[in-house]
C-alpha cells in the first residue's frame, strides 16, 4: 500500500517536470531558431564571407535549403533535431563538400567534453562536502573565515584569468605541466593524463568555491535544527551527529547545490575548452559561432540546452526520492 | 549614513579600497599612459626596460599603456548591460509583482524559460545570429541578466505591497503609478542594492569572456580581457603581458565581490545564491 503511494507520486511528479520540460525545449528551439535566423543577412552570405561569389551562394542556400519560408525551414531543422539528424555544417558546405554532418562533427567533442566535465564532478562532490561540512561546523572560527574569504575571491574569478594563471605557474614557471590539451582526432583524452590536469583544475577551482559555499550554508542551517540537537542530547559522538544526522538533513539543499554546478559547468566548460585548446563541444561552438556557421551553433546550442534541462530533472527527482516528506509536496 | 555601515566591515573595507582603486587605474589611467595604446614602439615581446617598464606586446606595443587604456571598455560596457538589465527588468518585476494577475504568470513563465539556460549559451547563440559588435555584446548580456532581475524584483514588490503603508495608499485612492514611484520603489531600493554588485561582477565575467573568446571588442582595441586573448601564445616571451591584465581583472571582479558580500551580509540576506 505504502509503496504503491510512493510509486505513484514519483512517477506523477516525473511524468508533471517532463512535460514541462518538453514545453521549455520547445519554447528553447523558437528562441534558438529565431534569435539566429530572424534577423537580417542570410547564413550563406556569412559563411561564405570573401568567397560568396553568385553561383557559390546559390549553392550554399539550395544545399542548406535557405529558399524555403521560416516556419518551414524551423520545422525541418525541428524534425530532424529530433529524430537524430543534426543537419549539415553550413561551414562544412560553404567549404566545398557534398555533405557535412554536424553530428559527425561534434560526436567526438561531446566524449571529450563528458571525461573533462566527469573529472571535475568526480573531484568536486566530496572536496566540497568535506570543506563545506569543515567550516559548517566550525562557524565564527579561522577555518571558517578562510574558507568563506578564499571561496569567495575563486568564485570572482573568470575561468580565463584562473586558467592563464595557472598555465604561468605551472607551464611558464615551474615547466612542469603543458599550456594546451591538445586532443588530437581519434585520441582518448585519458592517454595524455597530464594535459588534463590544467583544464580540470581550472574548472574545478570556480565551481568548488560556489558549491563549498551552499554546502556550508545548507550544513550551518542543518546542524541548528532540533533533529540534530536532539541526537546530541542523546548522547552520540559529535562525528556521528555532523555526518549521520548534519549531513543526511543538509541532502536534500546538497543535490541542488550539485545539479545547479553541473549547469554551471556547461558554461565554465565552454571557456576553459578554449582556454587550453581542448578539442570538445563547448570549443566547437564558439568555433562555429566565430565563423558564424548557423546550422551547428543551433543543432550545438540544442543538445546543451537538453541535457541542461534533463539534469535539472533528474536532481529534483533524485531530491524526492531522497527526502521523502517532499514526496508529497511535490505532487 | 547607516547605508554605508558595511564599509566598516573589514570584507566592506578591503573590498571597496580595492575596487576604488582599479576604477582610478582605469578612468585616469589614460592620462597617464607614456605611449599610444596601439602603436608599436619595438621589439615585440620583449621583457620589462626602461622605456616599456612592463615590456612589449606581441606586435611590439607598450603592454603599460595598454593596461592604463584597457579598463575603461570592460567597465563601460558592464554597467551599461547592466543599467539595462536593471531598467527591462525593473519594469518587468514591478508590473508583474504588483499585477498579482495573468500578466504575472505570463511573464514570469517566460523568466522561467530564459532562466533556464546557462548564460554564456544565450550569448554565444545571439552573438552567432547578429554577429560581433559592440550593441550586440550589450544587449546580450542584459539579456542574460534581466530575468534573474525581473524576478528579484517581483518578489520584493509582491512582499512590499502587502505591507501597512502600501494599503494604506491605495484606500487613499492614489494612483498606481505614485504608489510605486513613492511607496514600492524606495522599499525595494536597499535588497536591490546589494544584488547590484553581484550582478556588476557577472556582466563584467560575461563580458570579459565574451572579449577575450574574441566576441566582443576586436583588435587593435586595449582591453583587459583581449590583451590576455592575445599575449597568451607569447607567454614565455613577456608572461607581464598577460600576468598584469589577469590581476587586474580579478581584483576588480574580487572588489565588487567583497564589497556586494558586505551589503548583502549587513541587509542579512544570504549571500551569492544569485550569482552565475
Amino acid at each position: 500500500m505504502m509503496s504503491a503511494v510512493k510509486r505513484t507520486g514519483t512517477t506523477a511528479f516525473l511524468v508533471r517536470r517532463g512535460l514541462a520540460g518538453v514545453v521549455t525545449l520547445l519554447v528553447a528551439s523558437v528562441l534558438i531558431f529565431a534569435a539566429t535566423e530572424i534577423l537580417p543577412g542570410d547564413i550563406a552570405s556569412a559563411v561564405l564571407g570573401r568567397n560568396a561569389t553568385p553561383e557559390a551562394l546559390a549553392e550554399v542556400r539550395a544545399q542548406l535549403g535557405l529558399d524555403a519560408s521560416l516556419p518551414s525551414r524551423y520545422l525541418d531543422w525541428l524534425g530532424g533535431f529530433v529524430t537524430g539528424d543534426l543537419g549539415d555544417s553550413a561551414a562544412g558546405l560553404a567549404a566545398g563538400a557534398d555533405s557535412a554532418p554536424i553530428w559527425e562533427q561534434i560526436s567526438e567533442p561531446i566524449r571529450n567534453t563528458l571525461i573533462l566535465a566527469g573529472i571535475t564532478i568526480a573531484l568536486l562532490v566530496p572536496l566540497s562536502i568535506v570543506l563545506g561540512v569543515l567550516a559548517a561546523t566550525r562557524v565564527g572560527r579561522t577555518v571558517d573565515h578562510a574558507v568563506s574569504t578564499l571561496t569567495l575571491v575563486a568564485i570572482s574569478l573568470p575561468e580565463f584569468v584562473i586558467g592563464s594563471l595557472l598555465v604561468l605557474v605551472f607551464f611558464v614557471q615551474l615547466d612542469v605541466l603543458p599550456p594546451v590539451a591538445l586532443v588530437r582526432p581519434g585520441e582518448n583524452p585519458l592517454a595524455q593524463p597530464r594535459e588534463l590536469v590544467l583544464p580540470a583544475l581550472t574548472l574545478l577551482a570556480t565551481s568548488l568555491a560556489w558549491t563549498t559555499r551552499l554546502v556550508r550554508a545548507a550544513m550551518v542551517e542543518a546542524l541548528a535544527s532540533e533533529h540534530v540537537e536532539q541526537a546530541r542530547l542523546n548522547g552520540f559522538s559529535e562525528r556521528r551527529v555532523v555526518w549521520r544526522y548534519g549531513l543526511r538533513n543538509a541532502l536534500a539543499p546538497t543535490v541542488q547545490v550539485f545539479a545547479q554546478a553541473v549547469q554551471y559547468l556547461v558554461g565554465g566548460v565552454i571557456l576553459t575548452e578554449v582556454i587550453f585548446s581542448y578539442n570538445g563541444l563547448g570549443k566547437e561552438l564558439v568555433d562555429a559561432v566565430v565563423v558564424r556557421d548557423v546550422r551547428a551553433v543551433q543543432s550545438m546550442a540544442m543538445l546543451i540546452a537538453v541535457a541542461y534541462i534533463v539534469i535539472n530533472i533528474l536532481a529534483d527527482l533524485l531530491v524526492v526520492l531522497l527526502v521523502p516528506r517532499l514526496r508529497t509536496a511535490a505532487s | 549614513m547607516r547605508a554605508l555601515r558595511f564599509a566598516r566591515t573589514p570584507t566592506g573595507a578591503i573590498g571597496l579600497g580595492i575596487l576604488a582603486l582599479i576604477l582610478l587605474v582605469a578612468l585616469a589611467g589614460p592620462l597617464f599612459a607614456p605611449h599610444s595604446p596601439t602603436k608599436s614602439i619595438g621589439i615585440p615581446g620583449t621583457g620589462p626596460s626602461a622605456d616599456a617598464v612592463l615590456g612589449t606586446d606581441f606586435l611590439g606595443r607598450d603592454v603599460f599603456s595598454r593596461l592604463l587604456w584597457g579598463g575603461r571598455s570592460v567597465l563601460g560596457l558592464a554597467g551599461l548591460a547592466t543599467v539595462i538589465a536593471y531598467l527591462a527588468g525593473g519594469i518587468v518585476g514591478l508590473v508583474a509583482g504588483y499585477a498579482r494577475n495573468v500578466l504575472d504568470g505570463l511573464l514570469m513563465r517566460f523568466v522561467d524559460v530564459l532562466l533556464a539556460f546557462p548564460p554564456l549559451l544565450v550569448l554565444l547563440v545571439v552573438i552567432a545570429g547578429a554577429g560581433t559588435s559592440l550593441p550586440v555584446l550589450v544587449v546580450s548580456v542584459a539579456l542574460v541578466q534581466f530575468p534573474g532581475i525581473a524576478r528579484l524584483v517581483r518578489s520584493l514588490t509582491l512582499e512590499a505591497s502587502g505591507r501597512g503603508y502600501v494599503e494604506a495608499a491605495v484606500i487613499r485612492g492614489e494612483s498606481t503609478a505614485a504608489i510605486l514611484r513613492r511607496e514600492i520603489i524606495p522599499s525595494i531600493a536597499g535588497p536591490l542594492s546589494a544584488d547590484l554588485g553581484l550582478r556588476m561582477t557577472f556582466s563584467i565575467l560575461l563580458i570579459a569572456g565574451a572579449n577575450f573568446l574574441s566576441l566582443g571588442l576586436q583588435p587593435p582595441a586595449a582591453d583587459w580581457a583581449l590583451m590576455i586573448a592575445e599575449n597568451r601564445d607569447f607567454l614565455e616571451l613577456n608572461p607581464w603581458a598577460v600576468a598584469v591584465p589577469a590581476a587586474l581583472i580579478a581584483a576588480l571582479t574580487i572588489g565588487l565581490s567583497f564589497t556586494g558580500d558586505a551589503i548583502a551580509r549587513m541587509l542579512g540576506r544570504s549571500d551569492v545564491k544569485g550569482l552565475r
